[in-house]
């Protein structure tokens, strides 16, 4: 086995090269002979009555080839939404149309309402502000609670009320857990608020549609994690075009964490727009149009109660949610709160009831969807500030109340009273780990150095589980996902013996150019440099699910372990006809296949080459080629874990908080490339830390976003990260996938935000401030306010 | 971005002309007028850049002052007058990025007059003369409120004097998403008596703290301050902070520059 190349070896990504020296091939690196630009305009208020739009003066202007309204999309479908949830009642959802471009009514700013098309992009945007659009302005519903109150202005004329759903889970256990609770030895409660945050991922958004009337084919560009999902649900259910007409796209990606799973509007146009231009249609994004346009995470307002007995052991957890859809329901949005939050509420420990509810409210805001975690972050927050919090009423140890409520290794597989089975873990190791790391023991002495400078040092501890490796497909199907969550990956072995994977998971960042190489390097036995990992075209990949929910190697990587161990099943029939042996007695080992027992063997390319020129070939029993497929779909999610320790210093002067060290000790099972691996916790990390301390999407009463540009939102920056000491030497081993993986991406966002918000409530306490919980992002103005009323 | 013409006049005299123009606006560094354009919010018609006038970049140093010409980056003072006046420099270093820092003029800066601008308080702090192609102007004069100044539509920022202290600092609380000052105090100690400006924190755009002033010019030491509170109801209130923390800000930042220049 190539050492420095097969699983466990670091080798660097291969793709930095092009990303690091400007040779990348981003969706805006692609400009079609004859390409025209679509300039959106958008609403300036939150929600209004379109009396008329006149684009009369804007069509006569030089270079505009047209100025598209919803009148151009009377045939076309909404945009799709991926998840239908049935409510506590047995009820389906509430679910408005979301149209491409506004029908009528206004419902959040940013809100699309005409499209001018041009030669140029000045063109374009000369003759957007010649479009002249009337329209009344309406009252803005922003705040959740008060969307939801009885006479609440409707953002939807069409639907009941506010309210997209009322869910609970599991909704047999209700009384059970009230009960529990009112029995209770003792029962912390918490009200908190999980900040809206936009993703902002590095690369805006991007979509070029280009037409081909000889073939009546389409091709849209599009930065998008997942490019066959977006064929599906834009050629089935809004254009009406079948797949074999429809190419997508998705080249390099500069980052997505979320915001480019979804189907938008802007990709529908732009691949309609260029069938009836006959052009090809470029829109870019730009990252004030992002702020306003891409699905923004998060916002939950929650209240949760944790139930104990007098020997400090949970007995129930009941949790009530304001979920924000925002304007419209986004691609996954639904799924969100409910089946990605409701079935992570027992985290690590034996909770016997538990009891979810989320109310999930539409508003006139952009709409909310799956940010890096999703669901996970938002549980896992609540959770583990409320034991934090357990353990301050009961003046015991935030480590030992989690340790004496941890489900042990024991009593794996584990079935949560929230519908999941745990296969594997191990949350002792985990926190023994980070313990040791932090040097937790020596906390007291730096406390006292800090203190010493007029410092207020804190510290804070979080262990998260997540579910990841999204997801069996059976299962959320019953859960009313609208689409299967397997992958494929084909497997092609060229005549000299390269390999090229195409898979169907796509990479905007996690290294899988890398990392999956490795993989097929391992199996087979051949360099690394020798295979390459082809992604994001519909033309090429044969299917594909696209990559979020941490998916990509659990799901992904295992397809393509299928596929390649069919390959080294034929290339053993083909060996073993070569050497004239059984084949049953063949070896594969490093890249040649021997006959046990013997000193025959014949080399890869041998067998490679014999597959495709099949001179002496067992023809008689297989075909020539070496090219195999496989669909994966996984029997359960995976479960990594985790114990995070943050310590920080507060300035009781100005209440600015000095990150010192963030400890992260995961448990991702194996891993193939550990430095990809700690390089995704460092950037979950920085996201999570961004959440906790400093990312905030604010919107004012009239549904104007007051941080719509960086100029306001707190993106964190490199300076404003610790010092991280990542550990993943904790590994049990998924039970249930080839490679024994769990997945790695998102771990840093869910559990680093409670360990932040702890270690300065921690902080805070230590030096006499009883403050029980900031909410987030816990900024200076606000660490400052509750230290001082 | 509008379409414009641009000049690049080589004499003062060639660019006030220019600037009689209709529609004319004078260019510095550009750091806040081209993303203003770029988003469409200004039009200008002429564009007169003033990076090309002769003698209005540099730094020169004597007889107790220290003068910038009006054209001079923030890069280039942070580490030409690192010597002669020190806390000008740190100043002038703490502004922006270093793109930032290296496209935008001290001139453009105080003919803008954000009031969460560095270089306010560092020209009303020190008691600075603004020199233009018409006269001088003692800052005391020169900052009327938000984004206001003394200057005329055809007025250029030619070059600013800074008497140097004996001792100074320039103590800035960062808005943690631009990085502009959200609090920016800065202390000069003159032989005459104690200068603080504060930046970033009131509605008027800088402003002189003249109840510290007369503490400080009784006794520099930042233990005089403790008493002092100053009004919070003309302070600005943001997602980032409220009059009240903006008011208690300018208090610390105020006792950690005295601290700062010793």
């Amino acid at each position: 086995m190539p050492k420095d190349s097969g699983i466990g070896a670091s080798p660097k990504r291969r793709e930095d090269i092009r990303f690091l020296t400007g040779t990348g091939n981003y969706t805006d690196d692609i400009n079609i002979n004859g390409q025209t630009y679509a300039w959106f305009i958008r609403s300036d208020v939150a929600h209004g009555t379109i009396n008329s739009i006149d684009a009369s003066a804007a069509e006569a202007m030089e270079g505009v080839l047209k100025v598209f309204t919803s009148a151009d999309f009377a045939e076309a479908g909404g945009i799709p939404c991926g998840w239908e949830v049935t409510d506590r009642h047995g009820q389906p959802m509430q679910e408005p149309k979301h149209p491409i471009l506004a029908e009528g009514k206004v419902r959040h700013v940013g809100d699309p309402i005409a499209v001018v098309v041009a030669e140029t992009l000045e063109q374009a945007r000369d003759a957007a502000e010649a479009v002249e659009i009337d329209i009344d302005e309406l009252e803005a519903v922003i705040d959740m609670k008060a969307a939801v109150a009885e006479g609440a202005t409707k953002v939807h004329d069409d639907l009941t009320s506010n309210l997209c759903y009322d869910w609970g889970f599991v909704e047999e256990n209700r009384e059970a857990v009230d009960e529990a609770i009112k029995s209770a030895a003792h029962v912390t409660t918490l009200e908190l608020v999980n900040n809206r945050v936009v993703a902002n991922p590095m690369e805006p958004r991007v979509a070029v549609g280009d037409y081909n009337r000889a073939g009546d084919e389409h091709t849209l560009y599009t930065t998008s994690q997942n490019p066959h999902v977006i064929r599906l649900l834009m050629g089935a259910f809004v254009l009406s075009i079948p797949e074999h007409k429809l190419r997508v796209v998705a080249p390099d990606v500069g980052g997505g964490f979320g915001a480019k799973i979804y189907h938008y509007a802007e990709e529908a146009f732009v691949t309609y727009a260029a069938k009836v231009l006959n052009r090809p249609v470029k829109w870019t994004s730009s990252r004030s149009e992002a702020f306003i346009s891409d699905a923004h995470g998060r916002d939950h307002v929650t209240k949760i109660e944790l139930a104990m007995d007098e020997n400090h052991k949970f007995t129930a957890v009941r949790t009530d949610t304001y979920a924000n859809m925002g304007a419209y329901l986004s691609t996954f949005a639904p799924s969100v709160p409910t089946w990605l939050h409701g079935t992570l509420m027992a985290g690590n420990y034996i909770t016997p009831l538990i009891y979810v509810n989320v109310k999930a409210v539409f508003t006139n805001t952009v709409p909310v969807d799956a940010y890096r975690g999703a669901g996970r972050p938002e549980a896992t927050f609540q959770l583990e500030r409320v034991i934090d919090k357990a353990a301050r009423e009961l003046g015991m140890d935030p480590v030992e109340l989690r340790r004496k409520n941890f489900i042990q290794p024991d009593q794996f597989p584990y079935d949560t009273p929230v519908a999941v089975t745990y296969d594997t873990g191990n949350y002792d190791a985990t926190m023994d780990k980070a313990l040791e790391v932090a040097d937790y023991a020596g906390f007291e002495a730096r406390r006292a150095e800090s203190e010493a400078r007029g410092k207020l040092r804190g510290i804070g501890v979080a262990h998260y589980i997540e579910a990841c490796g999204i997801a069996p497909s059976n299962l959320v199907g019953q859960l009313g996902a609208r689409a299967g969550l397997y992958e494929s990956a084909t497997v092609r072995v060229n005549a000299t013996g390269s390999i090229s994977v195409f898979t169907g998971s796509h990479s905007h960042g996690q290294g899988h150019e890398t990392t999956f190489a490795q993989v097929v390097s391992e199996m087979i036995g051949v360099d690394a440099s020798q295979i390459d990992i082809v992604h994001g075209d519909t033309s090429k990949v044969p299917m594909g699910m696209g990559t979020y929910g941490s998916r990509s190697i659990a799901v992904g990587g295992s397809a393509m372990v299928r596929a390649t161990e069919k390959i080294i099943n034929k290339a053993k029939k083909i060996a073993a006809h070569l050497m004239e042996a059984s084949e049953a007695d063949i070896e594969l080992k490093d890249g040649a296949f021997s006959v046990a027992g013997t000193d025959k063997s014949v080399a890869w390319g041998d067998v490679t080459l014999a597959a495709y020129v099949p001179h002496n070939y067992p023809l008689e029993d297989i075909e020539p080629g070496l090219e195999e497929s496989a669909f994966y779909d996984p029997a359960n999610f995976t479960y990594p874990s985790g114990a995070y320790i943050c310590e920080l210093e507060v300035d009781p002067e100005t209440g600015v908080i000095d990150m010192l060290n963030f400890t992260a000790a995961d448990d991702f099972g194996n891993v193939i490339n550990p430095m990809i691996v700690e390089g995704q916790v460092h950037g979950g990390l920085a996201q999570g830390i961004g959440q906790a301390l400093m990312e905030a999407c604010i919107y004012d009463e009239n549904g104007q976003l007051l941080s719509g540009s960086f100029m306001d939102y707190t993106m964190p920056r490199a300076d404003d990260m610790p010092m991280m000491n990542v550990d993943h030497s904790c590994q049990t081993p998924c039970t249930h996938n080839p490679l024994g993986v769990k997945g790695c991406g998102e771990a840093g966002a869910i559990g680093s935000p409670p360990a932040v918000v702890n270690a300065v409530i921690d902080a805070l306490h230590r030096a006499g401030h009883k403050v029980e919980h900031i909410d987030m992002p816990v900024s200076p103005a606000r660490v400052w306010k509750a230290m001082h009323g | 971005m509008y379409n414009f013409e641009f000049v690049k006049p080589s004499t003062v005299e060639e660019a006030a002309a220019a600037l009689q123009g209709e529609g004319a606006q004078a260019l510095g560094g550009g750091q806040t007028l081209l993303p203003t354009m770029k988003q469409r919010l200004a039009s200008p018609e002429t564009l007169v850049s003033l990076t090309g006038v002769e003698g209005m970049v540099g730094i020169s140093a004597g007889d107790g002052t220290v003068t910038v010409g009006g054209a001079t980056t923030h890069a280039q003072v942070a580490s030409e007058a690192a010597s002669a006046y020190p806390a000008l420099a740190a100043l002038a270093g703490q502004i922006g990025d270093p793109a930032v820092r290296n496209r935008g003029t001290i001139g453009g800066s105080l003919a803008n007059n954000d009031p969460a601008a560095c270089y306010p308080s560092a020209a009303l702090g020190s008691g600075a003369s603004i020199s233009t192609n018409k006269r001088n102007i003692a800052a005391d004069d020169y900052f009327q409120g938000m984004f206001e100044t003394a200057l005329d539509e055809d007025e250029i920022v030619t070059s600013v004097s800074f008497p140097v202290p004996e001792a100074a600092s320039y103590q800035k609380f960062l808005q943690p998403a631009s990085r502009f000052a959200l609090t920016g105090v800065f202390v000069a100690k003159f032989p005459g008596g104690v200068r603080v400006a504060v930046t970033g924190a009131s509605n008027n755009g800088v402003f002189r703290w003249t109840e510290a002033e007369e503490a400080l010019s009784k006794e520099f030491r930042a233990d005089a301050l403790m008493d002092l509170r100053i009004n919070h109801l003309n302070m600005i209130s943001d997602l980032h902070g409220s009059q009240e923390y903006r008011a208690h800000l300018v208090g610390v930042m105020t006792r950690r520059a005295v601290d700062a220049a010793g």
